[in-house]
């Protein structure tokens, strides 16, 4: 299955700054998708004529790769309630779930109704009624996605969720550097940062709320802390030598950050409140990239002290002799959990070049997902189903993702490099 | 000395000063009390002021084949190696020459990568490549407040693309002079 979606191109008004939209490319999976029909929601006058709310759960739908959304053109009648629906229809044209619609006012606000319905059952799946937020429909639309594939897949979705990364354009000797945000659509994306020095590893708290970012000045390096809704940015570090790598622990209070003031890179807990570090490895080899356990008891790193980059787990209270995990290929690195912290999502290197895998944490299997041959920064989606990564394409870096379980991927591309993508927790 | 006998040969050129000082080296410079104690000494005042020359134009061939050396701002490594090739010796001992004579010049060591392996890890290679060209600087005369290092990994490549060609390019430190 390719579904090829462009989406329109958007202008934020910054001055002189066109922000384009990422295209996406669905490609792969071992999964028949599931057809499934959603008639345009029935509506009079709405608060964003723009925007078709069928249209995004279209859209939703498809880019998970597990559904085939029938074609409206196609649809020979277009209900909007359940009484008008009538399944034979359906079934005659083998649409196996059907979601129906409409958008209304209620005191003064509006909320889209609207049903999830099991074709070859004739039986109602679902049945809600969704706020308009201030948001829009967009977001409404991405919520109805997130219930329909929760109620069909058992995983909660990532529709509303966003994603974080980092942009470079412009000639070798002036480039600019952006770091972004985006719907996980690539719908709408916003400046946080930009800079004509580097921008690297940008990484959410776990609220979503804030980011941690690593930016350059003057030829030194420093971490900062971003709110995003204000945009408000505070400098965490800025040490001689490297400051980088930030992860936050799992209640957001600290950072683990790479350092090398003290002569080599070690992983050091950075206590964002006081300021307060404390250093974790002591090891004359590299020691990088670190990521805490969704528990919080552990960090995984990258280090060479056997000669090449090869992921370690520590306590994350330092102490113990770090254990290392990953012996297959010729190198691993840059580590991170899955949010039920069972899984690493890591960059495997083998003569086949850079690609994306997991390890199972406890049989430490390592299972290789993308085709390489430069693919690195995995980050896990939020429900764990799948890991967005930055890839080399045809016009530049590019971010991907693919599914843990099916291997569907999708390609987000825009002209320039995309890179260092970051799914952003859920939406609470 | 030298007055005295430019004095005593005014009349002949320049030139003629200099062949006759070499053609007939046993010659006495009888008026030049500090050289007739040693043996040969008149015509041997001459030939230190040739051999002075010679230095001179040697300092300043060096001087200048100096100036060229420290032209190259650019020192390329191997494949995940920080390990400086046996080529940029003379380059460095240009530099740290040219920072040991002039205490108060600063200069920043830039670390890049290529861009293989990951990010964070490509920093960390990049500033080991920028520690050793700081430690050969150091060893070199150079003095610790004068050198500073930063790595860029490989965010900030020379040239855009991949394959070899484009990462030999890469894998490099730059030096500032600030």
């Amino acid at each position: 299955m390719i579904i090829r979606k462009l989406l329109c191109a958007l202008l934020l008004g910054l001055p002189g700054l066109a922000l384009a939209d990422l295209e996406i490319t669905i490609t792969g999976g071992q999964v028949q998708p599931v057809s499934i029909g959603i008639v345009p929601f029935a509506a009079e006058g709405t608060p964003d004529s723009a925007t078709d709310i069928a249209r995004v759960v279209e859209a939703d739908l498809a880019r998970s790769g597990l559904f085939d959304p029938f074609p409206r053109q196609d649809m020979i009648e277009q209900p909007s309630t359940e009484a008008q629906v009538r399944y034979e229809n359906w079934r005659a044209l083998g649409v196996e779930q059907l979601v129906v619609g409409s958008l209304r006012q209620a005191q003064g606000r509006w909320v889209v109704d609207f049903r999830l319905l099991d074709v070859p059952r004739a039986q109602q799946l679902l049945a809600y009624e969704v706020p308009v937020s201030s948001a829009g429909l967009r977001y409404a639309g991405h919520q109805i996605s997130d219930l329909i594939y929760q109620k069909l897949t058992g995983h909660r979705g990532v529709f509303n969720t966003r994603i974080a990364y980092v942009t470079a354009s412009g000639p070798v000797d002036k480039r600019v550097f952006q770091l972004m945000i985006a719907d996980a659509d690539g719908y709408d994306p916003r400046q946080l940062v930009r800079s004509t020095e580097p921008l690297m590893s940008p990484t959410w708290s776990p609220d979503g709320r804030q980011m941690a970012f690593v930016a350059f000045e003057n030829g030194q390096s420093a971490i900062f802390l971003q709110t995003v809704a204000t945009g408000v940015v505070r400098k965490l570090t800025d040490k001689p030598g490297i400051n980088g790598a930030p992860a936050f622990s799992p209640d957001g209070r600290k950072l683990a950050v790479t350092l090398s003031y003290e002569g080599n890179p070690e992983i050091y807990l950075l206590d964002i409140a006081s300021g307060a570090l404390s250093r974790l490895t002591r090891d004359p080899a590299i020691d990088t990239e670190p990521a805490f356990s969704p528990d919080g008891r552990h960090i995984v790193f990258t280090s060479d002290r056997a000669g090449r980059a090869q992921l370690y787990r520590m306590s994350a209270t330092g102490g113990t002799e770090p254990e290392r995990l990953s012996f297959e290929g010729r190198s691993n690195a840059r580590a991170s959990y899955s949010p039920d912290g069972k899984t690493l999502a890591l960059v495997h290197q083998d003569e086949r070049g850079f690609r994306i895998a997991t390890m199972d944490v406890k049989t430490r299997q390592l299972q290789v997902l993308s085709d390489g041959p430069l693919d690195e920064s995995p980050s896990f989606a939020p429900n764990g189903v799948a890991i967005i990564y930055a890839a080399k394409g045809a016009r530049g870096a590019e971010l991907a993702t693919v599914t843990t379980d099916t291997g569907i991927r999708q390609r987000l591309s825009q002209a320039g490099d995309v890179r260092e993508p970051a799914w952003s927790p859920f939406h609470n | 000395m030298n007055t005295k006998i430019l004095r005593g040969l005014v009349t002949a050129g320049v030139l003629a000063l200099v062949s006759a000082c070499s053609s007939t080296p046993d010659e006495p410079a009888a008026d030049d009390s500090s050289m007739t104690q040693e043996s040969d000494s008149g015509l041997s005042g001459s030939a230190v002021d040739s051999r002075e020359l010679a230095r001179a134009r040697e300092m300043e061939a060096r001087a200048q084949q100096d100036a060229a050396l420290r032209r190259q701002l650019t020192i390329y490594f191997d494949f995940d190696s920080s390990q400086i090739r046996d080529e940029y010796t003379a380059m460095l001992d240009a530099h740290a020459r040219y920072l040991r004579d002039n205490p108060n010049i600063r200069v920043r060591l830039e670390g890049h990568t290529d861009e293989r392996g990951t990010r964070e890890y490509n920093i960390a290679l990049g500033e080991r490549r920028a520690e050793s060209v700081r430690r050969a600087l150091l060893l070199r005369g150079a003095t610790r407040g004068q050198l500073s290092v930063v790595s860029y990994g490989e965010e900030r490549p020379a040239v855009l693309g991949s394959g070899e060609e484009a990462w030999s390019r890469n894998r490099r430190v730059g030096l500032v002079y600030q």
